[in-house]
């Protein structure tokens, strides 16, 4: 039998739609992996941009790709598979009741986004003192086909810049529920939320893991 | 006894009162009826359009409206039928209100999802009434590039975010429903016991998740194309026109099965209620929304044929395109197998069904003229498509929904609405709309181009005709209006069942309680079976 | 009053067109009157008689619902069939088509013909004999149609596109752009004058000497300066033009393609999109230099460039180039 608090807990957190927890936690998650799914149609657009442009003006892209700094990329590529792995333990220190290490985990996780968005934030800096941001300003060296790297760029701003978005909502999400774990609101049977949230968390971590080769790897060789 | 009864009874519309438990309501039904009220504005601004349109054409030279004004219009009908109206109508009101009831649960997966939906909806149609108020947007509802990235001087950016917010009340919509279907049918309602209303919207739930974000991202394109000249479309900077076509249908088509299998649902209902009969050939016509919904998403390119598409992509598209005609073609057949040996009722739903049935026939089958690449190079942007397609949207679609909307009336509102006016303005409707839209396939065929404004003198016959229609039509959809707002106070108070029908729905009282069910029900039959409605006596 | 339900018919493509509509018709009017029948007989015959009556239930077998699926389906694909057949004919012009160029622009259509003749809105062409549009935009997308020869294709910027029929009546057919371009989409209309041989030639000779557009082609060609890279004896730093059109070129990325129209206009306006093998890419674009016109004209110039005297293009280049494609 449920203790009291179990119970109080249970009770306080199911919403009158559902029968049961369990009905609640299964719908709840489903939910989420609908809205991830849609997610990928949402990205998908873009990255067939980028396949059909890549496709057809490869030197150009390649050369334009080189120009990013892939060392700084592979170390944000870190930052979020790090960030990745203190998001599971936290939704394992859910599942196992343990407040504490909840919340510590989801401050982890919390630096290391804001970090991957703060590198984020200096990249796009750079590019913009390199005269690379598409618009009257815009000029990569290396090549004459001006329109075409532009176009590059312009995919290049609107894919991170998306996924930036994504990362900062993450972000907004993981201070809720570190307000929420303060407050004591999860327990074992009921932290449907700091795991549907780690669902949304490793997806953008996906996004990126694909951006990252596809952007800063065109045509790269060790060494070059 | 019963009014007595009812006017003492709690249901959902008097169980509390003010702006605030309609605004902030988790209600489905609700929601559903704050939904109906928007689609139904929405309806009457793009008629309004519409009414224009067929004013204008009644003289080859125009002359009521400059050119950019008429190019205004047509762009602003299109977008806001299409989006605002035919995508939410059925599955936001219909769908919301009688989804969970069906299959025996409280409410959606999600209310306040469900909630947020509809503030979409409204947010995104303030874009696009203020783009419309501000001066217009000239692009066609098809936005193609570069014209509306780079050309155009009218409102897009704000009618694209009008849109783009709107899709994601569509796309909410259809997360809700997959999850309710999934997770909250009652004890004893498996999947081949839901009624095929639920199918249908299960299958569009599907197209709205897959496809509306896709339209999101490609407006965001338009966007970024026009606010910062990215060139992702642009020639001259080496982007391709064409590859907004792809994203933009990609979507596009799709969303003709978002706006026509929610009908076809309805149609199942209405048809097996007013036959007395299970639909006929249950299971395939359920497994034809999921195949419709799939094979809906490859057949994009026939939009395509004399784009600069290639031709064998062409031939792809157009083998494709026939595909996706089958499982309708099987719906038909099983609806007026249905009516074999049925007990067949004239009321107004039916009526309605008959109309769909018959219209959506002819549409769909002059889908296939269009299919046919050699004709389609023809056909394709004249007046055949607009006829081909306003047979299924408003011969089939809107007649699905107007059926729908009488055939559930009394439960939502507890009141019958006047048969006499209501079998009237259903005749007023068809006929108006075949007179409206009949002559178009002959203009087009004989090479009145879409969207022209001015037109050659022979083409003034046919477009005089198709007005005609028009005002009839118009006439048609008043109608209801009146008599559905008059029924409120006026109209006979309705039992539980007024039909006969099977369904959880009509196990409870009209209108429903709150909770909708004072006990939640065990399904114990399968679907559509009447001898638990009239018992065992069987005539005939 | 006349009350026509189809237009004329004055191309090749008009009969094959209407021939596969009648096809189409007797299909749809067939499976019309056969559900509209059916309701209707139905409706009526099983009509509610009482309150209390309770049909029996009918189960459907695969069989029918099998048979119900395949015969449509049969029908269908003869649809596609016949379709594709006839689209795949109307992408493919013959060898001897006459060549007539198109550049559409908000909002008037501007013809040339190679002997130089210009055109706005009118397009003379004579009865018999093939005709292949090579076409481009100025600006958005528009598409030429010909109600009466029942063909249409898209005119897009930054590519050429193609169409071609052959008319086979004398008379004044109308001209649609059937793709909306803005503002006076509507008025973006002309005629197309089809007219016997002998008419044709005597138009042709007539009005002012424009050159030919090969003739304005080498003009521009000297204009531009072109020949100080691309010499005629191959001695430049940039590939011999004599002999291009047509052949196969070797590009630095490893890939082979044909010089048909398409390659030659993006090698004057983005010359670095593909490099010859061997070559470095110093050609400048001119892009804003030389109009979409000018374009036309340099391509037929080139196309002139190594064929030899008595004969036509067509035999340089056997195989017309497909539309650019996406």
């Amino acid at each position: 039998m449920a203790n009291h608090a179990e119970a109080q807990a249970e009770t306080l957190a199911l919403r009158e739609q559902f029968d049961t927890a369990e009905q609640q936690k299964d719908a709840s998650t489903l939910g989420m992996w609908v809205f991830l799914i849609t997610e990928i149609m949402f990205f998908g657009g873009l990255f067939l941009a980028y396949t059909v442009y890549r496709d057809i003006y490869f030197p150009v892209f390649a050369l334009a790709s080189s120009s990013l700094n892939a060392v700084i990329g592979a170390i944000n590529t870190a930052v979020l598979l790090c960030s990745s792995f203190t998001m599971v333990l936290a939704v394992r220190a859910s599942q196992v009741g343990q407040r504490n290490a909840l919340i510590i985990f989801l401050i982890l996780t919390l630096i290391l986004g804001v970090a991957f968005l703060g590198v984020k934030a200096y990249e796009w800096n750079e590019k913009f003192q390199e005269h690379h941001v598409p618009g009257p300003t815009f000029h990569l060296e290396g090549t004459g086909q001006q329109g075409e790297a532009q176009l590059f760029f312009s995919l290049y701003f609107a894919m991170t810049g998306l996924h930036a978005l994504h990362m900062l909502v993450g972000c907004g999400i993981l201070t809720w529920l570190l307000i929420q774990s303060w407050k004591g609101k999860f327990t074992p049977e009921y932290m449907t939320p700091v795991d549907i949230a780690g669902l949304y968390w490793h997806f953008v971590d996906i996004i990126w893991i694909f951006l990252f080769p596809l952007l800063y790897l065109i045509d790269r060789h060790l060494g070059r | 006894m019963i009014t007595a009864a009812a006017q003492e009874r709690e249901t959902y519309l008097n169980a509390s009162y003010g702006i605030k438990s309609w605004l902030l309501t988790k209600d489905h039904k609700r929601i559903a009826l704050l939904y109906l009220f928007t689609v139904t504005l929405f309806f009457f601004i793009g008629g309004a359009f519409a009414t224009l349109i067929r004013i204008e054409l009644l003289t080859p030279q125009g002359g009521l409206v400059s050119s950019e004004t008429y190019n205004k219009l047509f762009t602003m009908h299109g977008v806001t039928m299409i989006f605002f109206f035919l995508i939410p109508s059925i599955p936001a009101t219909l769908g919301n209100f009688f989804l969970p009831m069906m299959i025996g649960a409280r409410d959606l997966a999600f209310p306040r999802i469900n909630l947020l939906s509809w503030y979409l909806l409204v947010i995104g149609g303030l874009f696009a009434l203020f783009a419309m108020l501000a001066g217009g947007v000239d692009t066609g509802w098809t936005f193609y590039t570069p014209y509306s990235t780079t050309y155009s001087n009218t409102w897009v950016i704000a009618t694209a975010i009008g849109i783009f917010v709107a899709g994601f009340s569509s796309i909410l919509t259809g997360l809700n429903f997959v999850v309710t279907v999934h997770r909250m049918r009652a004890p004893g309602m498996t999947w081949f016991r839901m009624p095929l209303f639920v199918w249908a919207h299960y299958a569009t739930a599907l197209i709205q998740i897959l496809g509306t974000p896709v339209l999101a991202v490609t407006l965001l394109l338009v966007f970024c194309e026009r606010v910062f000249h990215i060139g992702i479309f642009d020639p001259a900077l080496g982007g391709d026109p064409v590859l907004f076509q792809h994203l933009f249908w990609f979507y596009s088509h799709p969303a003709v099965y978002i706006m026509v299998l929610p009908a076809m649902g309805v149609v199942n209902e209405l048809v097996s209620t007013f036959s007395r009969k299970p639909i006929f050939g249950y299971s395939f016509v359920a497994f034809s929304s999921l195949a419709i919904a799939v094979l809906g998403f490859l057949v994009w390119g026939h939009h395509l044929f004399v784009s600069t598409q290639s031709v064998y992509a062409g031939m792809v598209f157009s083998f494709l395109s026939y595909f996706v005609a089958i499982p309708s073609a099987i719906k038909v057949f099983n609806w007026t197998a249905t009516l074999y040996k049925g007990s067949i009722s004239f009321a107004t739903p039916m009526l309605y069904a008959f109309g769909f049935i018959g219209l959506f026939t002819v549409g769909g089958l002059t889908g296939l003229f269009v299919a046919s690449l050699g004709l389609d190079v023809h056909v394709t942007d004249t007046y055949f498509v607009v006829a081909h397609f306003h047979y299924i949207m408003v011969g089939g679609a809107i007649m699905g929904y107007l059926g729908g909307l009488h055939y559930w009336w009394p439960k939502i509102t507890g009141r019958m609405y006047p048969e006499l006016w209501a079998r009237l303005s259903a005749l007023v409707i068809f006929l108006g709309f075949n007179l409206t839209f009949f002559p178009q396939f002959i203009l087009g065929y004989l090479g009145m181009p879409r969207r022209y404004h001015t037109y050659p003198d022979e083409f003034q016959v046919l477009h005089v005709l198709s007005t005609a229609g028009a005002s009839v039509l118009a006439v048609g959809y008043l109608m209801p209006m009146v008599y559905f707002i008059w029924s409120l106070r006026y109209g006979q108070v309705a039992g539980a069942n007024p039909w006969g029908a099977t369904g959880l729905e009509w196990q409870t009282a009209s209108p429903p309680p709150v909770h909708n069910f004072d006990e939640m029900p065990v399904v114990t039959h399968e679907a559509y079976d009447y001898t638990t409605v009239l018992g065992e006596v069987e005539v005939g | 009053m006349r009350l026509p339900l189809f237009p004329e018919q004055a191309s090749n493509f008009a009969p094959e067109t209407d021939h596969l509509l009648y096809f189409l018709l007797a299909v749809a009017v067939f499976f019309t009157v056969l559900i509209f029948g059916a309701i209707f007989y139905f409706a009526i015959r099983y009509r509610r008689r009482s309150d209390r009556e309770l049909p029996r239930v009918l189960h459907t077998g695969l069989a029918l619902e099998i048979v119900w699926s395949v015969i449509p389906f049969g029908l269908t694909m003869i649809m596609f069939g016949w379709g594709a057949d006839l689209f795949f004919r109307e992408s493919r012009p013959p060898a001897n088509a006459l060549q007539i160029y198109v550049v559409g622009k908000q909002w008037m259509w501007k013809l040339q013909h190679m002997e130089g003749q210009r055109e706005i809105n009118e397009l003379h062409v004579p009865a018999g004999r093939p005709v292949r549009l090579t076409m481009t935009s100025e600006d958005v997308i528009h598409s030429f149609f010909v109600p009466a020869f029942r063909t249409k294709e898209d005119v897009v910027p930054g590519r050429y596109s193609t169409t071609w029929w052959t008319p086979t009546k004398p008379g004044k057919y109308h001209l649609f752009c059937a793709e909306y371009c803005g503002t006076n989409h509507s008025r973006m209309i002309g005629w197309i004058y089809v007219m016997e041989p002998q008419e044709y030639q005597t138009w042709l000779s007539g009005g002012r000497a424009f050159g030919s557009l090969a003739e304005n082609g080498e003009k521009l060609f000297q204009d531009l300066a072109c020949g100080n890279c691309h010499k005629a004896d191959g001695s430049g730093r940039c590939p011999n033009l004599v002999g291009l059109f047509g052949r196969n070129v070797q590009l630095a990325d490893g890939r082979t393609i044909k010089a048909d129209e398409g390659y030659i206009r993006e090698s004057i306006l983005q010359p670095n999109a593909k490099i010859v093998a061997g070559y470095q890419p110093l050609m400048p674009t001119f892009q804003g230099l030389v109009t979409e016109e000018g374009v036309l004209q340099l391509v037929e110039y080139i196309k002139s460039l190594g064929r030899q005297p008595g004969t036509t293009p067509a035999e340089v280049s056997p195989n017309p180039p497909a539309p650019k494609n996406q």
